[in-house]
């Protein structure tokens, strides 16, 4: 592992978070009175493509696994298509695990699914754009002991950030402040993309900390 | 001295510790309620007009009078303007500033400027008090003493718990009885404590507290109207405005003078409208501090304003300079005799003396003196009457103190009725008279607040101290108990010891200094006196190299779940929305733990990577049904987990909230064909509940044995099942049945639940009596020619596979036929084949958990059928689940992880509230209690009682006793677990000798038994885990109680909360107690069921 690595990664991070920040400061000029709170459901599509289309751009330019092998172009297109259904699949996925954790099951459907898929944008995006639609190597990466190089170390930290930053988003909504951000779902999404943040910052300088004892195999 | 204790002292010994730890929460807890607290007997007589409240003749000879009782009247009509929160500073009369000094501009002072104009220009016609107001300042509790002059506390206990209408005598009701029409406009609160006593009401809702202007503005749409229209005797107006702005804003905004602003046009509104028989009252019913908040008994909120005043002349004299301070309820008895009503009958104010002067112009110093006093006997008598009355029905009130009173008012008494015979010296007698009366109301006042309504904060804190110290010893003694060489002796006859040291110490001091021994002291000097030797071991070795055990054992996420639930408590939003925050944080822990797995590799079968890295040596073979199972398990239980939240009912904080409308009973519903499907589905769950146990139990090989308990569980259960079925027919159909079923209807739907619960109690019983569930086969008389263990020489999964049974045979009694033989050699080889010994600790327990359901689930309505099945679904997800991260340490210690007890209590709270419970009172479900008792219970109130708290409390008892299942189904599990057969080795298998073969078979729960020290420990263990946890909870319950005792709803939420959780507690440890007696019991039949087969077989 080398310095250049982790400075690409932060870099490439670092883009991930700006792509945040565009999508809650850009909108505005093109829509009147455009707030993250009000036009909740706009910003959430807005930050989902903008993460997304970063994420597949950084993927394109820095190319973190090497593929040996040059594949065809219908390879390529199954490959493009499986990472969509698989996309779609975390949604759907994750929108019922909300359900199961308490949100409603027919009020606010749009809303719950919207969160589901800004989620999907910040875990379920990066593990394609990385992974490929490939479930061993996700679970893999998941594990004790299953990374193997410091972007799957990174999309380690982003995910599971991502994760606790929507779990935690949810302890506010039952208190009586009042707040437009306690209603469902927008203090889990502001959770999860505080969490998604958080992990960005923080991976690259975990890495470079624990650079000493982080040993990968294939390196 | 450890080794010399038999098996069985070591049971009763690790009870018994048990029973000690839950004596220190229990005594922690009776400490903190008695400080926290307060009761007061609520009595229902009634004062009324025809009976004076003593011997001797009403001043006036005021019978014969109309409109007239203990008093003549003086004032036939009162507009009462209760303005909540009306600080008294908030109405004081700014006096002009001294020049030189900057003028102060705080927000609410001098707001109030028609008081200050009337007190300057008319000042015998007016007048201003500091009324000081007795905590709890809640406007519940001040309504109930503003119109019952009593002391309202926290629990009145009174006939009625379910709703709030005040059962005592009050002034609403006198008002009512002389036939006076009273119209009320503002909070509703007033609705539920004098249901249908005003003749035209218009109610506005207080929930909202952010809402500042919709109930003033109501008041005021419908004030002057109502006034102008003259169709009432008493009008009361209670305004929020300025409360709300306090809880809003603070009283230091802005908007806190715009709202006095406007009660003061109120005011000076009314005034203009008044009549000369008209009195008009302005009272606040408690002040607010600092932040605007109240509810406490800080300076600032126990003063609040109270102005009089009458168009025609109230009072003798001109008012002090500074305003005189009176009680509050002093205005209950002034009221009364002012309209001429009898004074309520519970009333402890004293009379405001000065108004039955008859005002300046009666020109008579001596007759109105007179009436002064007569006023203050009435007042005295009737407070005598009560006093009287109400230490003959409790014994609440110092004697000591009581007789002095009675003394003080038998002479005063006696020396007034004398002066009425022979007015002599009038003046002096009068003067000392009412000084007298003065003293003996005040001192009567003083008695009930002395036992009524004081926090006592040196209780609360040792009883909150006491909760800490024993969850702390729960901590170091579940770490020290699996411990090798840990003394159960020392650590009982120690405290025992100390504690009964203590006791006597304190009982001998009490009886030295001649006070009288309160047995909640007494409770609590004893538990602390026995902790005392452990707190100084912990102390001690605190500072050595070698702690008493490692700090906090937990795993850090659950540590952190934990943390995150004791906090909830101190939350008013996170206690009224428990009930969706606690199946949230299961799924938490349910996500960790599958999580876990998945991160240690035990989820899914290894890839090639992780072999590789561990090598060939890795002794964690996967799982035989290897796969995503424990993930399986995770989505289950979050299935069933979300269903079971599908059945909650609504906190009455959050009006915006549904109840779900399969808590009633079906007898409500009104479609006939949803109904009967209604029906069939919680008949088809008892069904289903009965057949998932049956297909565990047969799973087990438990149903083969020709026990009783066996038997039962064959035929007494679907007994049990129709019997409930029946009963629910008759229960949701019984206004349908013909007329001339009527009187069978009824008897039976006494009968079936009785007999239900009969079963069950018999079925108990008869596990108790035999609860080894365990078939012998092929006795000695038929193997005697064989070689030992020959029905195991096949391959034991086929038979097992073939049989669904779980041959075993304990390795311990084969050594002890060897042994045996060994001196016996003559006898030639036995065989015995024991079925089902691996699951006979839990088969006993899931009988009787299911033994104990059916009875609780009858209190229910019953849709709740339903969550029970889920209730046992959940369960046993969950231990599976439990069991896959549950390592079997082979020969102990065994440990039981925290992660189980925490997933195990919160599961026990959700439940609570998917059987449509709310930590309130207004929702128990107080029709359990006439579950088989359809016409009441005539007087007792025992029963009642225990079926209510059975429903209320049934998911705490049924987690409780099913406790010890988190310690034995890892043991269970072990069939499908880890160690089957090495691969490759199915072969060898076939040609090993016996005994090796018969160590591979799993001996499941026998391995408990193989190390009954150790089996002692884990059980000590796991109930002082589970008593941590609830401990905790109950010592964060108490905290947030105390700290957040000035806090708007903690007599709504906090208190409630902290009840219900000290029952439920205490509920759950006699649970956890009776589910370990009951797993030791199964214990000791198993050894002597060993024991008798061993003689037999030698015979």
């Amino acid at each position: 592992m080398k310095d250049t690595d982790i400075k690409r990664l932060l870099y490439t991070n670092l883009l991930c978070v700006f792509s945040i920040f565009l999508s809650i400061f850009i909108p505005s000029f093109f829509v009147d009175n455009f707030s993250v709170l009000e036009a909740h459901l706009t910003w959430l599509c807005i930050c989902s493509a903008s993460v997304t289309t970063v994420n597949l751009l950084s993927y394109l330019v820095v190319k973190p696994n090497v593929s040996s092998k040059r594949s065809s172009l219908s390879h390529k297109v199954t490959r493009a298509l499986k990472c969509c259904v698989c996309f779609l699949m975390s949604c759907f996925l994750l929108h019922i695990i909300f359900v199961l954790y308490g949100a409603p099951l027919i009020e606010l459907v749009l809303e719950t699914f919207l969160f589901a898929v800004v989620l999907s944008t910040f875990t379920t995006v990066p593990c394609l754009c990385l992974l490929g639609p490939n479930l061993k190597a996700w679970l893999r990466v998941f594990s004790r002991n299953g990374v193997t190089s410091i972007w799957e170390n990174s999309l380690q930290i982003t995910t599971v950030s991502s994760f606790i930053g929507a779990w935690l988003g949810a302890f506010p909504i039952p208190l009586d402040w009042e707040r437009p951000w306690q209603v469902w779902p927008i203090s889990c999404t502001l959770g999860a993309t505080f969490g998604y943040v958080a992990g960005l910052v923080i991976s690259p300088l975990w890495i470079y900390w624990n650079r000493k004892q982080l040993t990968y195999k294939n390196n | 001295m450890n080794i010399l204790l038999s098996p069985r002292m070591r049971k009763v010994s690790v009870l018994l510790f048990l029973a000690w730890v839950c004596f220190l929460f229990y005594a922690g807890i009776a400490l903190f309620t008695s400080g926290f607290l307060l009761t007061r007997l609520e009595l229902t007589n009634q004062s009324s007009c025809q009976e004076p409240p003593g011997p001797g003749p009403l001043p006036w000879g005021s019978h014969g009078k109309p409109g007239a009782c203990w008093m003549p009247s003086r004032f036939s009509r009162v507009v009462l303007v209760l303005i909540d929160a009306l600080r008294f500073d908030f109405a004081q009369p700014q006096r002009s500033h001294v020049p030189g000094e900057p003028p102060v501009s705080v927000p609410f002072l001098g707001k109030l400027g028609s008081l200050q104009r009337i007190l300057e220009s008319q000042p015998y016609h007016g007048r201003l008090y500091r009324s000081q107001v007795d905590p709890p300042t809640t406007t519940m509790q001040r309504l109930k003493a503003l119109t019952t002059g009593s002391l309202p506390t926290f629990i009145d206990a009174g006939s009625n718990f379910a709703s709030h209408a005040i059962v005592e005598d009050n002034l609403i009701q006198q008002l009512n009885s002389a036939g006076r029409r009273v119209v009320f406009m503002g909070d509703d609160t007033w609705r539920d404590l004098f249901p249908g006593a005003f003749s035209q009401a218009f109610f506005f809702s207080s929930f909202n507290v952010r809402d500042l202007h919709t109930v003033d503005n109501g008041i005021l749409e419908h004030l002057y109207p109502t006034l102008d229209g003259g169709a009432w005797d008493v009008l009361i107006a209670h305004f929020l405005g300025v409360d709300h702005c306090g809880h809003k804003h603070g009283p230091h905004h802005p908007e806190m003078a715009k709202k006095l602003s406007q009660m003061d046009q109120v005011i000076q509104g009314l005034i203009e409208r008044l009549e000369n028989d008209t009195l008009l009252v302005v009272a606040g019913d408690h002040g607010m501090t600092m932040n605007g908040d109240h509810g406490g008994d800080s300076e600032l909120e126990v003063s609040a304003a109270l102005f009089l005043y009458s168009p025609t002349a109230l009072f003798p004299s001109v008012p002090p300079e500074e305003p005189e301070v009176i009680p509050q309820v002093s205005l209950v008895p002034t009221l009364a005799l002012l309209l001429g009503l009898p004074i309520p009958f519970g009333n402890t104010g004293e009379v405001m003396a000065e108004l039955f002067s008859g005002g300046s112009d009666s020109s008579d110093p001596h007759s109105s003196a007179l009436a002064q006093v007569s006023a203050l006997h009435i007042n005295a008598q009737q407070v005598s009457r009560f006093l009287h009355t109400y230490s003959a029905a409790t014994q609440d009130l110092q004697v000591k103190e009581l007789h002095r009173l009675q003394t003080l008012f038998s002479t005063a008494s006696a020396r007034y009725q004398h002066f009425l015979r022979d007015p002599q010296e009038a003046e002096a007698a009068l003067s000392t008279l009412t000084a007298e009366f003065q003293q003996f109301l005040r001192g009567a006042r003083a008695l009930c607040i002395e036992s009524w309504a004081r926090f006592s904060l040196v209780r609360m804190a040792g009883g909150a101290a006491l909760l800490a110290a024993a969850c702390l010893l729960c901590l170091l003694a579940s770490q020290l108990a699996v411990a090798p060489g840990f003394l159960f002796c020392p650590l009982l006859l120690i405290p025992v010891a100390w504690g009964l040291t203590w006791t006597i110490l304190y009982a001998g001091v009490a009886v030295t200094t001649g006070s009288k021994i309160d047995s909640v002291v007494l409770g609590a000097v004893a538990a602390a006196g026995s902790l005392l030797p452990f707190l100084w071991k912990a102390w001690v070795s605190r500072g050595s190299k070698r702690p008493l055990a490692p700090l906090l054992p937990v795993p850090r996420p659950v540590l952190i779940l934990l943390l995150i639930r004791l906090a909830t408590f101190f939350s008013d939003s996170f206690v009224v929305a428990e009930a969706r925050a606690t199946p949230f944080l299961l799924g938490s822990l349910v996500f960790f733990l599958v999580a876990q797995l998945h991160w240690e590799g035990q989820l899914l079968p290894p890839k090639p990577l992780t072999i590789s890295r561990l090598g060939s040596s890795a002794p964690t073979a996967p799982p035989r049904h290897g796969g995503a199972r424990a993930l399986w398990l995770g989505i289950g239980l979050l299935l069933f987990t979300r269903l079971a939240g599908l059945f909650h009912r609504c906190p009455e904080e959050t009006p915006a909230c549904r109840s779900s409308p399969w808590l009633s009973p079906l007898a409500s519903m009104v479609g006939g064909r949803a109904k009967n499907l209604w029906y069939g589905a919680c008949v088809g769950a008892l069904v289903a509940l009965l057949v998932v146990v049956r297909l565990w139990l047969r799973r087990y090989g438990n149903l083969k044995s020709p026990e009783p308990p066996v038997l039962f569980v064959r035929w007494g259960l679907p007994l049990m099942v129709l019997g409930t079925a029946a009963y629910w027919a008759l229960a949701s159909g019984a206004e349908e049945a013909p007329p001339r079923l009527r009187a069978l209807v009824a008897g039976a739907s006494a009968v079936l639940p009785r007999a239900v619960m009969g079963l069950a109690a018999l079925g108990l019983l008869l596990l108790l009596w035999r609860p080894v569930t365990v078939l012998v086969k092929a006795g000695a008389a038929t193997s005697r020619t064989r070689t030992i263990l020959t029905p195991f020489s096949g391959p034991p999964t086929s038979q097992a596979d073939l049989d669904y049974v779980v041959p075993q045979i304990y390795r311990h009694m084969q050594e002890e036929f060897q042994g045996r033989l060994a001196r016996t050699k003559a006898q030639g080889p036995i065989t015995v084949a024991a079925y089902q010994l691996g699951s006979v600790y839990s088969a006993a327990m899931v009988t009787a958990l299911l033994l104990l359901a059916f009875p609780l689930l009858l209190l229910h309505v019953e849709r709740v059928s339903l969550v029970f099945l889920l209730l046992f679904l959940q369960s046993f997800l969950l231990l599976h689940l439990l069991a896959a991260g549950t390592p079997v340490a082979t020969p102990g210690p065994f440990t039981v992880l925290w992660q189980a007890v925490s997933a195990w209590v919160l599961l026990a709270t959700q439940t609570f509230y998917s059987t449509g419970h709310q930590p309130v009172f207004s929702a128990i479900h107080w029709h359990a209690a006439f579950v088989g008792f359809p016409d009441g219970h005539g007087s007792s109130t025992w029963l009642p009682a225990l079926l209510v708290g059975a429903n209320t409390f049934a998911s705490h008892l049924l987690f409780a006793v099913g406790c010890p299942l988190l310690l034995l189904w890892p043991f269970l599990c072990e069939r499908q677990g880890p160690k089957r057969r090495l691969p490759g080795s199915e072969s060898e298998a076939r040609v090993r000798p016996e005994e090796e073969e018969e160590q591979q078979e799993p001996l499941m729960e026998m391995r408990l038994r193989d190390a009954p020290n150790h089996f002692n420990a884990a059980l000590l263990q796991l109930g002082l885990k589970y008593l941590f946890i609830l401990g905790a909870q109950i010592l964060a319950c108490a905290l947030a109680a105390s700290i957040l005792r000035r806090h708007l709803m903690v007599w709504k939420v906090f208190a409630p909360k902290f009840i219900f959780e000290a029952v439920g507690f205490i509920v759950s440890s006699v649970g956890l107690l009776l589910g370990i007696a009951l797993v030791m019991r199964v214990d000791v039949a198993v050894s002597s069921w060993f024991k008798k087969l061993v003689l037999a077989q030698q015979r």
